[in-house]
């Protein structure tokens, strides 16, 4: 008997157990950008935790196991299946086809005689009862349909019996010659398409062949294939769950805590110094949290070693404050005292007082400014900040460079708002630095007005001090904040600055979390720009007034938005006139004297327009 | 008739310098260089004001300063070489009315001194009420219920000038300049510590000020009758 040659099923081929990976969500087109942005971060969030990672990972991998597990377990009974099916079915057409040909012995005699003859033999066939030999229905091979097949090539037409149309003509050809050969085919019954196994085999009777063929419906063998494929997808997935759980709670061991640890280097960060974890657990937490403690010991120990220094280092600024500056004070006791009594000295005498009192105020200075400088180094600068309105800050510190300005012959031209300009400030190092910004300007100015301009938003406030002096070589500004650098070594100093005050101002600024920038161009003058936060811990985005007046704005600063800069009166304010100083009896230039002020040369424009200068835009 | 000022400092060059300048500026001057002997030549003197260096071998000036305030309101001006926030302020907790930088010009000195000399200006027998506070500004008694509250004389001047205009919002400045004599900008610490001081004193809860209260960014008012 020839081996059959088996079709690869088509429908029953396993069919992959993949389970309907749900990837993100199609985002829908009218959501918008920010809700797309959201889900970015939350992707962004989700793919680089670890814990979840774990989770996405385990959940992949398994999958794509239980695919191929799946997969190789659904061929391998598919495979067994159909052997089974096809082995009982070629015995049962070797055994068939006997009982067919002693049925159809003599059909040939009598061609008439060829369909009643195949019908028989169908029945017999088709009916257990007769087939005592097991051969009939409900053998191994299950129920089939019998068909037989008189090719009678002398007739016109072919004899057949049973639903001869259900078998394919490749398996005909084969049978005619000869074979023993099945074929996989679908058949309609009931209008359905089934899948069916046709076995065929010739029938020789003496003088004539026959053709059998037995068609085994599939449905059977189908269900339980497709029970299988249920039982596998449904189960991998159960499993794939289960394990992703697994996952999760295993990762979540091992996650917790690196968590703990986080939070742990959190507090420690935010100067929680005796922050420490428990060394308890698997060996390799314990160790994590070992290697946790000792980091935190030792940066503790390093930042005790800094305090200290620290300390040190105040308490030496202090002490040597403190013995400098008593032997000076009683020399600059001794040199006023003279001072004050020089008319009645002989002039080379007189003139000796003066130098000496006029050195002793810059050897004070200078005094001052170290020690403010090496505060700053050894980070000991305190900022003791109040709600205070800018414009009277800026009164005094123009006050406090009156008399400068009146030898330098300078004027000063502020630019002020009408209303108060509360920000948080530590008034008297904002005060120092505006003066130094001013006595810096004076001292470049070669006889040219100086400008204080003030400008604000809700975040910010600038103040610009510029001159239109000698101004700055490129470069330059960079260097004007360097301690004891000087523009030009050989030119004449006027205000003798001690060359630390711009150092100092922008340690100061700093100190406020504040911008303090140069601009400037050769011989156009330069323009120092003090930019703060209205409110202390507030960071700085952008600056109401541009530092390149050139430019219309700080790109980032919302200058547009300030509402004093358009409505700004300009006065110009001649020093000598400045209404301030003890003399005055009214105190220091108010804020209210300078709205005042401010005003009176707003109405007085349209009187007197060669006073006022309108803001460039 | 002469005021007279203490001279507390180790120093004996500074010592004698102030004190040749202010007898030069018709104060009667008493020296004492040590810190342990300070109290004790402050109850000897009587003095007028006291000039008090911070830094003292044996005492140091703020224990002096406590001690003294133990028994008397009398103007006290520190000596400091040390401008930080945490020296001054602690001197004027300890009770100085004010404080003087070295080094200081000699008029200075002199102008700090003769400030907190001059008194409030007394024009008739004023009476004054805040909050439930009972000023007699002649008699430099102040009052609640009858019952007496002992202040130094500058924190009477604080609670007097806050108690004459009782609607006005005084801005720090304006307080210095009042009551302090300090013609221009000078440390608004001295008033914040000040009126915590006059608070602690006159205040029934000084955490919920009712006689003196704070006005935001701008300064402090008097409480409302």
């Amino acid at each position: 008997m020839n081996r059959p040659s088996v079709a690869v099923p088509g429908r029953l081929s396993a069919e992959p157990v993949i389970e309907p990976v749900t990837g993100p969500a199609e985002p829908d087109p009218s959501r918008s950008a920010l809700a797309r942005q959201r889900l970015g971060l939350l992707g962004q969030f989700l793919v680089r935790s670890l814990w979840v990672r774990v989770i996405l990972a385990t959940l992949l991998l398994s999958v794509m196991v239980m695919g191929v597990l799946g997969i190789a377990l659904q061929g391998q009974i598919t495979a067994r299946l159909m052997q089974n099916k096809l082995d009982a079915a070629i015995a049962e057409v070797g055994a068939a086809r006997g009982s067919a040909a002693d049925n159809l012995v003599g059909a040939e005699v009598d061609p008439s005689q060829v369909p009643r003859k195949l019908n028989l033999a169908l029945e017999q066939l088709a009916d257990p009862a007769r087939a005592g030999d097991g051969s009939g229905q409900g053998s191994n091979a299950g129920v089939f349909e019998p068909v037989l097949i008189s090719p009678r090539p002398l007739l016109a037409d072919e004899v057949t019996a049973g639903p001869a149309k259900d078998v394919p003509a490749a398996l005909r050809a084969r049978i005619a010659a000869g074979q023993l050969a099945s074929q996989y085919v679908t058949v309609v019954r009931d209008g359905v398409r089934l899948p069916a196994l046709v076995v065929g085999a010739p029938v020789s009777t003496r003088n004539d062949t026959y053709e059998l063929y037995l068609i085994y419906l599939l449905s059977g063998e189908q269900r339980t294939l497709d029970l299988v494929r249920n039982t596998l997808l449904v189960g991998g997935t159960l499993l794939a769950l289960l394990l992703a759980l697994i996952a999760a709670l295993v990762a979540h061991q091992v996650v917790r805590p690196v968590r703990r640890a986080s939070a742990a280097a959190s507090r420690l960060a935010a100067g929680a110094l005796d922050e420490r974890m428990a060394v308890k657990g698997p060996v390799e937490l314990a160790q994590l949290s070992r290697s946790f403690n000792g980091m935190a010991q030792a940066i503790k120990a390093q930042i005790s070693r800094l305090e200290e220094f620290g300390q040190l280092q105040r308490q030496f600024t202090s002490d040597v404050s403190h013995e400098l500056r008593t032997p000076l004070t009683t020399v600059r006791m001794a040199a006023d005292l003279l001072h004050a009594d020089r008319d009645e000295l002989p002039p080379h005498l007189a003139r000796s007082t003066e130098l000496m009192v006029d050195e002793l105020d810059r050897f004070e200075d200078l005094l001052a400014d170290l020690l403010e400088i090496s505060r700053y180094d050894a980070g000991m600068a305190e900022l003791s900040a109040e709600v205070i309105d800018l414009r009277s800050v800026i009164g005094n510190a123009i006050y406090t460079v009156t008399s400068i300005a009146t030898v330098a012959k300078v004027q000063i031209i502020t630019m002020l708002p009408d209303e108060p300009v509360r920000v948080q400030i530590d008034s008297r190092r904002i005060e120092r630095i505006l003066r130094n910004l001013l006595a810096n300007a004076i001292d470049h100015a070669e006889g040219h007005p100086v400008e204080v301009e003030v400008a604000a938003d809700d975040t910010a406030v600038a103040v610009v001090v510029s001159d239109s002096g000698v101004g700055l070589k490129p470069g330059e500004a960079g260097l004007v904040f360097n301690r004891f650098w000087r523009a030009d070594p050989s030119r004449q100093r006027q205000t003798g600055g001690t060359g630390l005050g711009l150092s100092i101002s922008l340690e100061d600024a700093r100190l406020h979390g504040g911008w303090l920038q140069a601009h400037g161009r050769p011989g156009e003058g330069a323009r120092f720009r003090l930019t703060l936060p209205r409110k202390q811990g507030t960071l700085l985005l952008g600056s109401p007034l541009p530092l390149d007046p050139d430019e219309a704005a700080d790109p980032v600063g919302p200058a547009s938005t300030s509402q004093f800069t358009h409505s700004v009166p300009v006065m110009q304010l001649p020093v000598s006139a400045v209404p301030v100083g003890p003399q005055s009896g009214d105190g220091l230039l108010s804020a209210t004297a300078l709205a005042a002020l401010s005003s009176g040369f707003h109405s007085g424009a349209a009187a007197d327009p060669g006073d006022v200068r309108t803001e460039p835009s | 008739m002469r005021s007279r000022v203490l001279v507390v400092d180790d120093d004996p060059a500074l010592a004698e310098m102030l004190t040749i300048v202010l007898r030069g500026d018709g104060f009667d001057t008493a020296v004492v260089r040590d810190g342990s002997k300070a109290v004790e030549a402050f109850r000897e003197t009587h003095p007028d004001l006291i000039l008090l260096d911070l830094m003292l071998p044996g005492m140091s000036g703020l224990e002096i300063c406590k001690e003294i305030r133990q028994e008397s309101g009398l103007p006290i001006i520190m000596l400091t070489a040390r401008t930080d926030t945490v020296d001054v302020v602690l001197g004027l907790e300890a009770g100085a009315d004010d404080y003087i930088v070295k080094p200081f010009k000699p008029k200075e000195l002199t102008a700090r001194i003769r400030a907190r000399l001059r008194r409030t200006d007394v024009t008739s027998a004023e009476r004054l009420r805040v909050a439930d506070i009972d000023i007699d500004v002649l008699g430099h008694q102040v009052s609640r219920d009858e019952e007496q509250i002992s202040l130094t004389p500058l924190e009477f001047d604080l609670l007097v000038a806050l108690a004459r205009k009782p609607r006005q919002v005084f801005t720090r400045e304006v307080l210095l300049e009042q009551v302090w004599g300090y013609r221009h900008a000078a440390d608004t610490r001295l008033v914040n510590v000040h009126v915590q001081r006059l608070r602690s004193k006159i205040e029934r809860d000084p955490e919920r000020p009712e006689v003196v209260l704070t006005v935001r960014g701008v300064g402090y008012k008097a409480g409302t009758q």
